[in-house]
């Protein structure tokens, strides 16, 4: 990002994440631009939109994986917790303190336990009480305790596929993350599971904020407190879910995505 | 049911075709291998003996064992790995880990395959020239050593890349949004991951230095040696080249002799094929992904 950071805006001490005029660019592509929104603290902010539109892309920004990617650069400004992002000494700070849940369930190829030790690890958490205590109880608020309680000790990477997306929600949750973000996590999960993910979801949004990148409308309108449409690389609109579902649009397009004539 | 139709009797036969095809040339292949070790254990087989493998040659040579070229060569190729392998794993490391995608890199990488394909007589010569006469080692078992690592490090750097690349890129992904640095999930991750198929691709490739001649015969292979190396900057005695010596260059051996020694240098490297072999079918059974 060009501008060095000066003082944050006084809206962004008291939002979770604030975004102005973020543009993402693959090498000379513009894959996002003009996106402005904010996110509350406790929210669960949902974003909806078809393939290519540029939401993973939005999320990598704000725990700064265009670090990692060389060809992927940002213009715009993004705070977290009141701080800009590309000012953050430490990245690896950072992104321990954001979740990240993939498409598709990637159980590490460790066992079920050092799958969710593996970040208290990192972050320098190494006796075996504590982290028996951070295993079980991130694995519980997964609700996947009970199905692995006995076999902690088997590969994670051979648990079913719904098993291993809920896996991966208990490794972000020992992250202890201040901010939890899903990219279309249901994409490769059967509707049951889907449906107690969503529950966690809901137990979640009272200790966390939570940034729903979905695949399917309908769950923008179980979860998210509001919502916004991303369509060809442009944030087209973006409202209170209720009101969006409602017909309440400024954009006819948000409609018709929602309404599902197009997309 | 079904009847056959003429387009499937016709694909049928094709088929079967194709698998008398691959199965002869199967045959063919194996051939070679199967008569090369028919003729040293019928030719060679009277000749070894406990005291053939654990006796200095005696009387010219013409007489006695070949415990100093079985030493030699098991010292030679075990210094080679303690040089080769830690190196070649972290340009290998570095290479896929670490460096950016850009021409440089891309050049390296060309420069390493192309690095395998050159003679061993060449690299015997940068042998001598580098580590006999310009770091000083004289002719000695670290010069030789060194030498056959450099020869073998294309290889090592190839096939620890190829582990790694088999590692799928989300593992990493993964990581690095959990906040882990690259080193971190290189440790955690991508290396108990690889480690199977570095270890299985080093011993394969590196057993094959045991059988080389030409990089060890100018650096520190000698023709006789009454004594046992005591440390790597002695001279020592290599199978591979004993081979080429009694088979060639002294009077009078028995025939028996040459067929034993070739015996036992191919059995050397076929020991350290099947160990990973083994290895690596151990490993398969715990497939983890
Ligand atoms: N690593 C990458 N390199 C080049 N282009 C990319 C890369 N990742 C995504 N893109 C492009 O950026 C655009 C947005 O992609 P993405 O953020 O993945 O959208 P979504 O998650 O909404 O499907 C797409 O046109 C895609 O082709
Ligand atoms: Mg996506």
């Amino acid at each position: 990002m060009v501008n060095p950071s000066q003082d944050a805006p006084a809206q962004a001490k008291n939002k979770k994440v604030l975004i102005e005029n973020l543009e993402i660019k693959y090498g000379d592509t513009v894959a996002l631009t003009d996106v402005n929104l904010d996110i509350e603290a406790n929210e669960i902010y949902g974003i909806i939109g078809p393939a290519n539109s540029g939401k993973t892309s939005f999320l990598n920004c704000i725990n700064r994986m265009d670090d990692m990617r060389p060809n992927m650069s940002t213009t715009g400004r993004v705070w977290f917790n009141g701080i800009d992002v590309t000012n953050w000494r430490n990245l690896y700070s950072l992104r321990r303190q954001i979740g990240v849940v993939f498409p598709l369930p990637v159980g590490l190829p460790l066992t079920v336990y050092n799958n969710v030790a593996l970040a208290p690890q990192l972050s320098g958490i190494n006796k075996k009480a504590d982290l028996d205590e951070i295993v079980e109880r991130c694995l519980r608020r997964a609700a996947l305790w009970d199905e692995v309680k006995d076999r902690l000790d088997s590969l994670g990477s051979l648990l079913s596929g719904g098993q291993q997306q809920r896996l991966t929600i208990a490794r972000a949750l020992s992250q202890e993350p201040d901010l939890l973000m899903l990219d279309e996590f249901s994409i490769a999960v059967d509707p049951v599971t889907t449906m107690r993910i969503e529950d966690v979801l809901k137990e979640l949004k009272k200790e966390m904020t939570i940034i729903l990148v979905t695949n399917l409308v309908q769950q923008a309108q179980r979860l998210a407190d509001r919502t916004a449409f991303f369509l060809n690389g442009r944030m087209v609109e973006m409202g209170k879910t209720e009101d969006l579902f409602a017909g309440k649009v400024q954009h006819q397009e948000t409609l018709d995505y929602i309404e599902g004539r197009f997309g | 049911m079904f009847q056959e139709t003429q387009q499937n009797i016709k694909h049928k036969k094709t088929e079967r075709l194709f698998r008398i095809l691959f199965l002869m040339m199967v045959l063919l292949l194996i051939t070679p291998v199967l008569m090369i070790l028919g003729t040293l254990i019928v030719k060679g087989g009277p000749a070894i003996s406990l005291e053939f493998l654990f006796t200095n040659p005696t009387n010219g040579m013409t007489e006695g064992g070949l415990f100093p070229a079985l030493l030699g060569t098991i010292w030679l190729v075990v210094v080679a790995l303690l040089a080769s392998v830690p190196l070649g794993i972290a340009a290998a490391l570095y290479l896929s880990e670490y460096a950016p995608d850009n021409w440089l890199t891309r050049a390296i990488n060309l420069a390493i395959v192309n690095l395998a394909g050159v003679p061993s007589i060449v690299h015997a010569l940068f042998g001598v020239g580098a580590f006999v006469i310009f770091f000083d080692f004289g002719t000695s078992i670290l010069a030789a050593s060194l030498t056959l690592a450099v020869m073998t490090l294309p290889v090592v750097i190839v096939a620890t890349r190829e582990s790694l690349q088999a590692v799928p890129q989300a593992f990493r992904e993964a990581c690095w949004n959990m906040g882990a640095t690259r080193w971190q999930t290189i440790r955690r991750v991508v290396l108990p991951n690889a480690i199977s198929g570095i270890l299985t691709g080093i011993i394969l490739e590196v057993s094959r230095t045991a059988g080389e001649t030409a990089p060890i015969m100018f650096t520190g292979a000698a023709f006789y040696l009454p004594f046992l190396p005591e440390s790597v900057f002695d001279q020592t005695m290599a199978l591979a080249l004993h081979l080429f010596v009694v088979a060639t260059q002294v009077p009078n051996v028995p025939p028996s002799m040459p067929y034993g020694v070739a015996l036992v240098l191919i059995s050397i490297v076929l020991l350290f094929n099947a160990m990973s072999i083994t290895f690596r079918m151990y490993l398969r059974g715990q497939k983890k992904w």
